[in-house]
């Protein structure tokens, strides 16, 4: 990991583009970008200082690929903290490749996944927070997402966190001066304004915590199942989400008896869709290993779409399906609100946490359908610019904190002496530092490392 | 001429409090040990305030009297008057503190060192030291040389001291006693790294211009905790103390004769302690402070030399005569001592190791304020392990390393050597993160098992602990399967005392956990209570009311042990270790941290640093394994 292997990929989206990088780090980098980069003014890189940039030719193997801009960082002012060179040829995936080919053919070694983040977090160039960051940057996949994980890196998540932990640390420092010095007229610190520091980061730390679950919807997309009666339109929905026939649709009851997978995007949210078996009992095999399947689903998805037909009456299956939903996030989306409505819609109103009219079949409510998505998942008043815990181990020791705070409280109201409510409040503070990588046990490197599955 | 004046396993250079217990240690642990002293009539001086502990002090008396120290036992013997410190905010936080007569300490330590066994004392100033081969040269002023296999350096504040009061400098030790002039050079020439700190001491003034009429009185405590566990000494309250305060006219005497101070005009180089300010420095500092409580504390009881805690200060005489004069009480005071401020040599203790050996000088020993600490009690403590460590390394055993979790001696320690300090180091009960463990009342439970192991406890001594353990543990299974019945005397009690009454029956340990109950209250509804010393209550009570607590902190401890046993190789080169930034490089090479959790406390080494050592002894293991 650290035995200064020289590594290289492709540093922009694998896709056609109008301009391809392929970043070589480590301290080979000049002398493999010399043998695959032939600079127009006879230069070598091995010669060139930090931050310049060379116009020349791209070779593979004697043949020339394409012209393009190498660009040279010396260690330790560079993105890994060690010597770099990015190669910017013509964007189109076959020169690129051909590029990284020809790197990869003079002595680098082929960059894993998240590789040259790791080395800028090892080398000291960014810390925990940014590096996690930058992992959600490179996972985002919606402009919200792409926002939120900026603003961490910027430091915002840094702020806000070090805010917190300051008027615990600050109180702490109160309560250790009044402890050490007792000859010093240090006043006592009321119970209630220790309760009143407490419960605010409390507070603070709750809403990083809310917005880290708002936030997910985001970064990291909603498990979320479609559920419905047989033939109320679920795969028709499914399609009309996702933008292409995906599932088998027929007026057939049971055609779809697999989970249909589909991420889409509504909106900023991203949806982890599964269409599923209609659900109903029956004799057939499959058909019934499929609602089975569906109902498992059911339990563990964060969102639950249920789809009921406008112009049918509520059958004792679709109220059996909105008592299942009970305990979860229900969307309930009425179809067919072109055919004349029959059903109980207030019912339907009464047992879910939301719920919307469309004609799946002409793509009436689809606006409406979005708009609910996102106040009953809260991203609408996600707010991208506000700091955002973007990563499991953020949201832990988070939670840790609330967890010790919650334990001071406890001690504060039970009458414990102060001595037990000041360790619990030591213990959220470390916490909160250890979020922002101050102070950093094994257990936290191997936590991040264990993130860094997305290349950069 | 210089002569062979003998051989001996041990030799400590100083008699202070450090001194003595490094002395002590060592000999009982069965090496020839030698005491080297400016002053034989000085030994275990107090130069600043007559009293031993204090918070987080009183916790280092009771671990070293657990660990075999003497410090305990001979202040508990000369105590004037004793108090609990802080009951009321938690018992991780009681600590004990006894003013003691100045005199009679000194004259019990000095006996006791004369009739230790192994353990010669000697009132000569070390002037060079040297090493030859295997040896340690010491050689004295007058010539003698002695050759020694290890050596503690304990000089205190006679290393190059200097005093200085307003304009006025001269070398001195402390209480006019001689410094040690000569010693440093050899310790440069060796290649230790030296620096400069300075403390100070307040004025004595004669109990009978003092008026004490409009004086608060200070007593002790009713019921004194003894520092010692061993129970040697029934400690009896002697003397009072007495409270008075500085007003705006002693203020405004000292900011308009500020530039009068060799602090403020620049003279002196070395750095201050900033827990212990001079009353100029407090005024200056907490300019909206319109008063600054002072205690008035006797020096023993054939004496009437009182001693004047918090108004420490190296002003000029005349000027200090003025602003005494300007507290109430002290109007006519007669000065005996004038105040005065001490700089002197230290060693930056990041040169150090863990068992207070030099990284780069095999059986060379730091202990006590030459260590960069200030303080009695954190002297004596580091003596303590530095003579240990001596004998066992004579001995050919390894050292003892007490961590952080053990006590608030490997806590100072571990502080000094791995943090290190930019001004005198004083413990403080913050300074611990295991506090709610590391408690004055269970110092024996935690390390009298250790204490026994190394031989500085008894057999008869530890038989004795091993007693009392027995009867906690008989205490705390009565009390879980004890069932108090429901009473309206009882319950009427509970809601006195402001928590629920109780329904049909409970059990008493369930009673225990609550914060607002007691033993005490609990007399008389408690019909099955055997009779037993308070101390077994005690342990009981604080084992049940803070066990959630005290497992969340044991948790801590398990957690940051894993980090701690990943030792580091000594002859690691850090330049070489890809990935570590420069800072980091040049902070792990000078402080050389013994393990992994050693090294993520030193400031300067960032997480990221962490992980690239970890890397890299993961793989130099998985090479090993091959």
């Amino acid at each position: 990991m650290q035995d200064n292997k020289t590594v290289a990929a492709i540093a922009t989206p694998n896709s056609a583009g109008g301009i391809g990088i392929v970043r070589i780090s480590g301290k080979d980098a000049l002398k493999i970008a010399d043998k695959v980069f032939i600079a127009a003014s006879g230069k070598h890189l091995c010669d060139s200082e930090g931050y310049k940039a060379h116009f020349g030719t791209i070779i593979d193997s004697g043949e020339p690929v394409d012209e393009g801009i190498a660009l040279v960082f010396r260690a330790p002012k560079s993105y890994t903290g060690e010597d770099v060179v990015e190669i910017s040829c013509h964007g189109g995936l076959y020169v690129t490749k051909r590029t990284l080919r020809a790197v990869l053919h003079a002595g680098a070694q082929p960059a894993p996944a998240g590789e040259f983040t790791k080395r800028a977090f090892l080398n000291g160039r960014i810390d925990l927070a940014e590096a996690e960051s930058v992992m959600a940057l490179i996972g985002a996949q919606g402009e919200q997402a792409a926002s939120a994980a900026f603003n961490t890196l910027e430091g915002k998540l840094s702020q806000k966190i070090s805010q917190t932990a300051h008027s615990l640390i600050s109180v702490c420092a109160h309560m250790s001066a009044w402890v050490d010095y007792p000859d010093e007229e240090i006043e006592e610190i009321s119970p209630n304004e220790l309760k009143s520091v407490f419960t605010t980061a409390k507070t603070e730390l709750l809403k990083m915590l809310q917005s880290f679950e708002n936030g997910r919807a985001v970064t990291q997309g909603v498990d979320a199942v479609i559920v419905g009666r047989p033939n109320v339109g679920k795969s028709k929905l499914m399609n009309l989400l996702s933008g292409y026939e995906r599932s088998i649709v027929t007026d057939i009851p049971g055609t779809t008896r697999d989970i249909v997978e589909e991420t889409v995007k509504i909106g900023d949210i991203i949806l982890r869709l599964a269409d599923t078996a209609g659900i109903r009992s029956t004799e057939n095999e499959v058909e019934s290993i499929g609602v089975s399947l569906a109902k498992k689903r059911l339990t563990r998805a964060q969102l639950v779409i249920a789809v009921f037909d406008a112009a049918q009456e509520l059958t004792e299956e679709d109220k059996k399906i909105l008592a299942d939903c009970k305990e979860k996030l229900t969307l309930a989306v009425i179809n067919k609100s072109d055919l004349e409505k029959c059903a109980d819609i207030d019912y339907i109103k009464d047992n879910t946490n939301a719920s919307v009219l469309i004609s799946a079949k002409n793509g009436e409510g689809f606006e409406e359908l979005e708009k609910t998505l996102a106040t009953l998942l809260g991203t609408a008043d996600f707010d991208p610019s506000a700091a955002a815990l973007t990563t499991e181990r953020q949201r832990l020791c988070c939670e840790r904190a609330v967890d010790n705070i919650e334990e001071a409280l406890v001690a504060l109201e039970s009458g414990m002496t102060l001595d037990a409510v000041n360790v619990c409040a030591d213990c959220a503070v470390e916490a909160l530092l250890e979020l922002t990588g101050e102070r950093a046990g094994e257990a936290v490197v191997n936590e991040v490392f264990a993130q860094f599955c997305v290349g950069k | 001429m210089k002569y062979e004046a003998g051989k001996i396993d041990v030799a400590v250079i100083g008699a202070g409090h450090a001194g003595i217990e490094a002395g002590l240690a060592a000999a009982r642990l069965g090496c020839k040990t030698e005491i080297f002293t400016i002053n034989l009539d000085w030994v275990g001086n107090m130069p600043c305030n007559p009293s031993i502990g204090g918070t987080s002090k009183g916790h280092l008396v009771r671990e070293i009297d657990a660990l075999g120290g003497e410090m305990g036992i001979a202040a508990d013997l000369n105590t004037l008057q004793s108090r609990m410190l802080n009951l009321g905010k938690g018992p991780a936080v009681h600590s004990p503190r006894a003013q003691v007569d100045r005199r009679e300490y000194c004259g019990y330590m000095k006996s006791v060192l004369e009739k230790q066994e192994n353990l010669y004392l000697r009132q000569a100033e070390i002037t060079d030291l040297e090493r030859d081969g295997e040896e340690w040269v010491l050689t004295t002023r007058l010539e003698a040389v002695y050759r020694a296999k290890c050596v503690i350096l304990a000089t205190g504040t006679f290393l190059g001291g200097r005093v200085y009061i307003g304009d006025v400098s001269y070398e001195s030790g402390p209480d006019g006693v001689f410094p040690a002039t000569e010693l440093s050079k050899s310790l440069k020439a060796l290649g230790l790294p030296l620096r400069r700190f300075k403390t100070g001491t307040p004025s004595r003034v004669n109990r009978r211009s003092i008026d004490f009429s409009n004086l608060e009185l200070q007593k002790g405590d009713e019921d004194v905790v003894p520092f010692s566990f061993s129970g040697k000494a029934v400690v009896q309250n002697k003397m009072d103390c007495y409270i008075t305060y500085t007003n705006e006219e002693t203020k405004n005497i000292i900011l308009s004769n500020l530039h009068r101070s060799p602090l403020y005009s620049g003279k002196i180089d070395g750095v201050g302690p900033r827990y212990c300010p001079s009353i100029e420095d407090k005024i200056v500092r907490f300019a909206e402070k319109e008063r600054h409580q002072i205690f008035i504390e006797p020096c023993g009881e054939n004496t009437d030399e009182m001693y004047l805690q918090g108004l420490s200060s190296s002003l000029p005489e005349d000027v200090q005569l003025k602003f005494l004069r300007s507290i109430p009480g002290l109007e006519n005071c007669e000065v005996m001592r004038t105040a005065y401020a001490i700089e002197y040599d230290c060693v930056d203790p990041l040169s150090l190791k863990r068992s207070l050996e030099f990284n780069d000088f095999d059986g060379l020993y730091g202990a006590g304020q030459f260590n960069g600490s200030s303080g009695y009690e954190e002297a004596a403590a580091q003596g303590l392990i530095a003579g240990i460590n001596a004998a066992r390394k004579v001995q050919g055993k390894a050292p003892l390393e007490l961590d952080r979790a053990s006590s608030y001696i490997g806590t100072l320690i571990d502080d000094l050597v791995t943090k290190g300090c930019s001004d005198p180091y004083r413990m403080m009960t913050s300074r611990s993160e295991y506090r709610l463990l590391l408690r004055q009342d269970n110092a024996d439970r935690r390390l009298m098992p250790i204490g026994h192991e190394i031989g500085l406890i008894s057999d008869e001594q530890f038989a004795k602990f091993e007693n009392k353990l027995k009867l906690i543990d008989e205490e705390k299974e009565r009390v879980k399967k004890t069932v108090i019945k429901a009473s309206d005397e009882l319950n009427a009690l509970l809601v006195s005392r402001e928590t629920s009454p109780i329904d049909g029956g409970i059990r008493l340990s369930e009673l225990l956990r609550r914060p607002q109950a007691d033993y005490k209250m609990l007399t008389p509804f408690d019909t099955t209570r055997p009779i037993l010393p308070r101390e077994i209550f005690e342990q009981v009570e604080i084992d049940i009311k803070y066990e959630g607590y005290i497992r969340r902190q044991q948790a801590q401890v398990d957690e940051m042990r894993r980090l701690e046993v990943k030792r580091i190789p000594k002859d690691i080169n850090y330049s070489e270790l890809g990935g570590l930034r420069l800072e980091a490089v040049e902070k792990l090479s000078k402080i050389r941290p013994e393990n992994v959790g050693q090294a993520s406390r030193i400031s300067g080494v960032s997480p990221a640093d962490i992980s690239v050592l970890l890397i890299h002894l993961e793989k130099e293991g998985q090479k090993n394994d091959r």
